[in-house]
């Protein structure tokens, strides 16, 4: 009995939890406040030497989640309120914690697709991009891989941030209450996935760009299936602005909520279209272009105020642009291989293993032991639609990455969200969250 | 301190004395971001570190990305930690946003940050014993347990 009480009393993970005003240091306040980021040196140091904060019976300090359907899995936010008003936040992450870093440690360059591809599992087909081209960069091929592969991994990923960000829509109007909007988001971006699964085989987890290229040919008739797509869903996109974008209560509900200047989200680390709300164009597209991004026509949507209406516009106008870049990429397909002719990295095709030992041998080694990759270290990044999703590899010269992390927008743009919600109303932390669009399945890994 | 590049990738390495200034220095030259921070246990590495000379090699390695805006260049700093003393200055004060990312390096190589604000796991539970990603932490395996009977019928 006394143990539950304690239990109780203390959370059961008290240490990382957020402690009463009374318990905490000057140092730590600052940083729960966000204090390093918003005072002068003076103004910290009268917060670190007498905390002018209501005393502690005036605040309460609550859980929202794990389980808050709104908080997008399973992400634990705890709250001090004093009545409405969010005083301090802090978000206890880990409960989806599965140890794909180290999981990746023991699968092979071959294997360790279907590893990443589960971290971030709204946006699959870019986590295995990222992972591929850091095997690759290892690897030395990253310029010899095939024309078609190139597009196609273009293609996929730009398909990709479109059924990303409609899910996105879906979940934003959810959480405010337009649950009308969830049902449109959740139909336009099935529609995606059934493209997807006619390509890959799945609708999520696909494991479907492998290091040297792609793991098939795009399917018969793949043309009509996209040209269907872009026909379909810019008459969609319009209806959500007549549903959301003009609309009175939604811009009320968004405007001016949860503000983040560029010096904030920069010192914090935050990419993507948290970033870019705050009206710093950064785009690794366009800035940093990986495969043939720099051959293509878009513009990089950014934001003025950087609050949750200007993170909504920008992914549902990033929707418009990933088509306009898909049309590009359907008038510039090429035709020939997609993947790499290279025997220690590409398995034979089945008809050679019947008649030659060679592909025999080759298929056998490479599925039991992988392929080796030299000695070094990489780090690749690229524009997920969260941000910027990084692959840092150590190789041993093994089959198996001696190291393989993987840099999670989410698990950095999250970290913001006590920046932005100090100060506002609890009502707008829900819209807030949201805002930022975290998956916590990468946030955790 | 030496810069030399890795792939075509800017790399810096430096030791721990070193590594407040390095940092400092590379911030005040544009790099204002922080986009990651990492590390690495090197215990069982078979392989060539290729460190430059006035660098040793260390079981533990800390590799921070940072990121120049203005220029949209990119810097990787690799510093070297030693097992016996496994703790490094925290880059807090000069990127906030460094805070969860030492927490998980903490979380998982146990290295210790010093005069980090708030330095809890933050991916294990609290009460966890040990770092999962050193080399010398074990990876379990739960043997697939199938529920129907997959008997050869004869």
């Amino acid at each position: 009995m006394t143990d539950i009480l304690a239990t109780i009393e203390g959370g059961n993970e008290a240490e990382q939890g957020l402690k009463p005003r009374s318990e905490l240091t000057a140092r730590e306040l600052m940083r729960e406040v966000g204090a390093v980021l918003r005072m002068s040196e003076a103004e910290v140091a009268k917060l670190g030497d007498a905390p002018d904060d209501p005393s502690d019976d005036q605040t309460m300090i609550i859980n929202m989640g794990p389980q808050h359907p709104s908080t997008h899995g399973v992400l634990r936010l705890m709250l001090e309120l004093q009545g409405e008003t969010v005083l301090r936040c802090k978000p206890v992450i880990g409960y989806l914690h599965t140890g794909m870093e180290k999981t990746g440690e023991a699968l092979t360059y071959m294997q360790g697709g279907t590893n990443v591809t589960r971290m971030d599992y709204v946006s699959p087909l870019n986590n295995e991009l990222v992972f591929s081209m850091a095997t690759e960069k290892l690897l030395g091929i990253e310029n010899d891989i095939p024309e078609r592969a190139v597009w196609m991994r273009m293609l996929l990923s730009e398909l990709n941030r479109m059924s990303s960000h409609l899910l996105f829509l879906a979940t934003n109007g959810m959480d405010l209450g337009a649950v009308s909007m969830m049902i449109y988001g959740w139909r336009e971006r099935e529609e995606v996935l059934r493209f997807f699964q006619k390509v890959t085989g799945l609708r999520m987890n696909h494991n479907f760009i492998r290091p040297g290229g792609v793991a098939a040919d795009l399917p018969d008739g793949w043309r009509d299936d996209v040209l269907r797509l872009l026909n379909l869903i810019p008459s969609r996109l319009d209806e959500y602005d007549t549903l959301m974008t003009g609309q009175p209560i939604w811009r009320e509900r968004l405007q001016g909520v949860g503000v983040i200047t560029a010096q904030e989200a920069m010192a914090l680390g935050a990419t993507g279209p948290i970033l870019r709300a705050t009206g710093v164009a950064w785009d690794l597209r366009r800035d940093q272009p990986y495969l043939h991004y720099d051959q293509v026509e878009f513009d990089v949507v950014v934001g003025e105020y950087g609050d949750a209406f200007d993170r909504y516009s920008i992914r549902l106008n990033e929707v418009r642009e990933s088509m306009r870049i898909v049309h590009q990429i359907l008038d510039r397909m090429p035709g020939g291989d997609y993947r790499i002719q290279n025997k220690k990295v590409t398995p034979p095709p089945r008809a050679r293993i019947n008649e030659s030992m060679e592909a025999l041998i080759h298929h056998f080694k490479l599925f039991t032991e992988g392929f080796k990759v030299p000695e070094g270290e990489v780090y690749v990044a690229i524009e997920s639609p969260r941000g910027e999703i990084g692959c840092y590899i150590a190789s041993d010269g093994s089959a198996t990455p001696y190291r393989m992390h993987v840099r999670a927008p989410s698990f950095v743009n999250i970290q913001c969200l006590p920046h932005m919600m100090r100060g506002g109303l609890i009502a707008d932390a829900v819209a807030i969250i949201s805002s930022t669009d975290p998956v916590l399945g990468e946030v955790d890994r | 301190m030496s810069t030399d590049f890795s792939r075509e990738q800017r790399v810096v390495h430096c030791t721990r004395a070193e590594y407040v200034a390095t940092v400092r220095a590379l911030l005040a030259d544009t790099f204002s971001m922080c986009v990651d921070l990492t590390a690495v246990d090197y215990l069982t590495y078979a392989g060539d570190r290729s460190l430059p000379t006035g660098v040793a090699a260390e079981r533990f390695e800390v590799v921070v990305n940072l990121l120049s805006i203005e220029k949209r260049e990119r810097a990787r700093v690799r510093v070297q930690v030693p097992a016996d003393d496994a703790s490094i200055a925290t880059l807090f004060d000069m990127y906030p946003g460094s805070e969860a990312m030492e927490r998980e390096v903490y979380d998982m190589f146990g290295i210790v940050f010093t005069d980090h604000p708030d330095l809890t796991r933050i991916l294990m539970p609290e009460d966890w014993d040990g770092f999962p990603l050193r080399k010398d932490y074990d990876q379990g395996r739960i043997p697939v347990q199938f529920s129907g009977d997959f008997a050869v019928q004869s």
